[in-house]
């Protein structure tokens, strides 16, 4: 009943799309299900032979089952919404001020020519290799989280919003000119609209760096956060709450990229119009 | 006169050279009247609008419009490209619009001129397309309404027609005399092509190759709708052809 359900659910999912996107989607779908097929048999064998310790290899049910467990507990919640609320504060700070330093470097070379060696000096260094200062900075509660995402989703959010406004067309500016634009006309409708491809990328890349430099931020004295679930499981050997926690960090990096994507759909929809 | 260029030069800059573009211009146009900048490539004639439009620094010399001296692009000066240069996030109709927001029209007076500029230009059933759904010619009839639609006394055009295919451009040109007719703008145009220029200009200033002068000026005496096929229009084109060739002979000297 599963399995002839799955592709009449399939079907559902896909009514409506065109012929070849149905089938890259099928093909899709298909990848996903077998992986999670060939998953359930090396976990199921693990289960029944023991070559080794079960704990080291949990089928997926056994990590659904403990991420249920947390969630019955109350806890699951907690954990996710405290993940989530480091990366929203530390990214939002990150994005505003990357762009707003960004667009003013964009256009000013002055300010451009101070910011950037700088910031080419510190972007080339692995976030993670400054965690450990921020918590000798900033003590290790929530200020060196949230600093540290901001910090680190800073790099990629400037560097593109910067190139945005730089690559921006004169020809452009010239055409806004003599339609009578002055200078505040030209940042608002012409050099705004024309470095957004740029600036959308940058939050794109952003929103990943954030879900990356979290989990181990909280793997550094966290009480609560997905990264502390997966420090937690291996302090005490649950290892399904381990795989559990990581799974929803995937996914929740998969949304927040899924929300970027539809923001873009929607204000570059000039570049593929229909 | 409405415009008024008197004693300009212009010299660039490369690689530590200096190389002179355009060489004492003295030239006027008055109100209403179409004149075509004419002349091998290189020979200064879009320098010479680009100053006009105030997008370039004279070295020498001035021009004046309405006899006040231009210092930078204003919405005075209309200006359509060769390469279009729509905006591409704006639909169509936001794109001949945008001078409007600017000086902040009403929504209902912006509409009207847009429709009217739209069906001018024959858009009128593309008003919702962005500019990468529209083929050249099309991208061009926006960018002229865009320039008309703002309602300024000169239209500045840099080989508006230069990009496109030869029957396009001649349908254009059809469409630019047509308009013209009803807008009676004055105008500077720069053009390559003798047809073209004899077809719209009322009067033909051809310029010498760099750096560039005037070398010879033709007043066109046709009738307001012209046949490219008339005996007096290929005069005009063998006359301007002969003059325009020495030039191009001494590029290749």
């Amino acid at each position: 009943m599963f399995l002839s359900s799955v592709p009449e659910m399939m079907e559902w999912g896909l009514r409506g799309a065109s012929r070849s996107r149905r089938d890259a989607l099928r093909w899709r779908l298909a990848s996903l299900a077998v992986f999670l097929a060939l998953w359930s048999v090396a976990g199921g064998l693990v289960e029944l032979t023991k070559p080794f310790n079960p704990l080291f290899l949990p089928a997926p049910w056994v990590v659904i089952g403990a991420l249920l467990d947390l969630a019955r507990k109350g806890q699951l919640w907690v954990h996710v919404a405290a993940t989530l609320e480091r990366v929203a504060v530390g990214f939002s700070a990150g994005a505003v001020l990357a762009l707003a330093l960004g667009l003013l470097a964009g256009q000013v070379r002055a300010v451009r020519n101070v910011v950037e060696p700088v910031v080419e000096l510190l972007r080339p260094i692995p976030p993670l290799a400054m965690l450990p200062l921020f918590i000798v900075w900033v003590g290790i509660g929530e200020g060196s989280k949230v600093g540290f995402i901001t910090y680190a989703t800073f790099f990629p959010m400037f560097v593109t919003t910067v190139h945005g406004v730089a690559q921006i067309d004169g020809r452009l500016l010239r055409a806004a000119q003599s339609l009578g634009a002055r200078p505040r006309h030209l940042f608002f409708r012409v050099i705004l609209p024309a470095a957004l491809p740029d600036v959308l990328t940058g939050l794109r890349l952003g929103v990943a760096l954030s879900f990356f430099v979290i989990v181990i931020s909280e793997f550094v004295g966290a009480e609560n956060g997905l990264g502390y679930l997966i420090n937690d499981g291996r302090n005490f050997f649950l290892v399904p709450q381990m795989l559990g926690a990581a799974l929803l960090l995937g996914l929740l990096g998969y949304a927040g990229n899924g929300l970027v994507r539809v923001l873009e759909r929607r204000v570059l929809r000039w570049q593929h119009p229909r | 006169m409405k415009i008024r260029v008197r004693g300009l030069s212009r010299t660039f800059v490369a690689q530590g050279r200096e190389t002179p573009a355009l060489l004492d211009v003295d030239l006027e146009v008055a109100a209403h009247e179409f004149v075509c900048l004419l002349g091998p490539s290189g020979c200064g004639k879009s320098t010479l609008l680009n100053i006009v439009a105030g997008f370039l620094r004279p070295t020498a010399g001035e021009v004046r419009v309405d006899e006040r001296p231009v210092t930078g692009p204003g919405a005075d000066r209309g200006v359509v490209f060769q390469e279009y240069v729509l905006f591409p996030w704006l639909t169509v109709v936001g794109n001949v619009e945008f001078g409007l927001r600017l000086k902040g029209a009403p929504a209902a007076e912006r509409r009207g001129i847009v429709a009217r500029y739209l069906e001018l230009v024959g858009l009128a059933a593309h008003a919702e397309k962005y500019p990468v759904q529209l083929s050249g010619g099309m991208k061009q009839r926006v960018a002229i309404a865009r320039a008309l639609a703002n309602s300024p006394e000169i239209i500045l055009m840099d080989e508006p027609f230069g990009a496109l295919d030869a029957q396009t451009r001649e349908v254009l040109q059809d469409e630019l005399g047509r308009i013209q007719r009803v807008e009676h703008k004055t105008v500077l145009f720069v053009t390559h092509s003798i047809r073209e220029a004899v077809y719209l200009a009322d009067r033909v200033i051809v310029m010498t190759s760099a750096p560039g002068r005037i070398k010879q000026v033709f007043t066109i005496k046709l009738p307001e709708v012209r046949d490219r096929f008339a005996p007096e229009f290929t005069h005009y084109e063998s006359e301007i052809t002969r003059v325009v060739k020495e030039e191009v002979a001494k590029v290749h000297e």
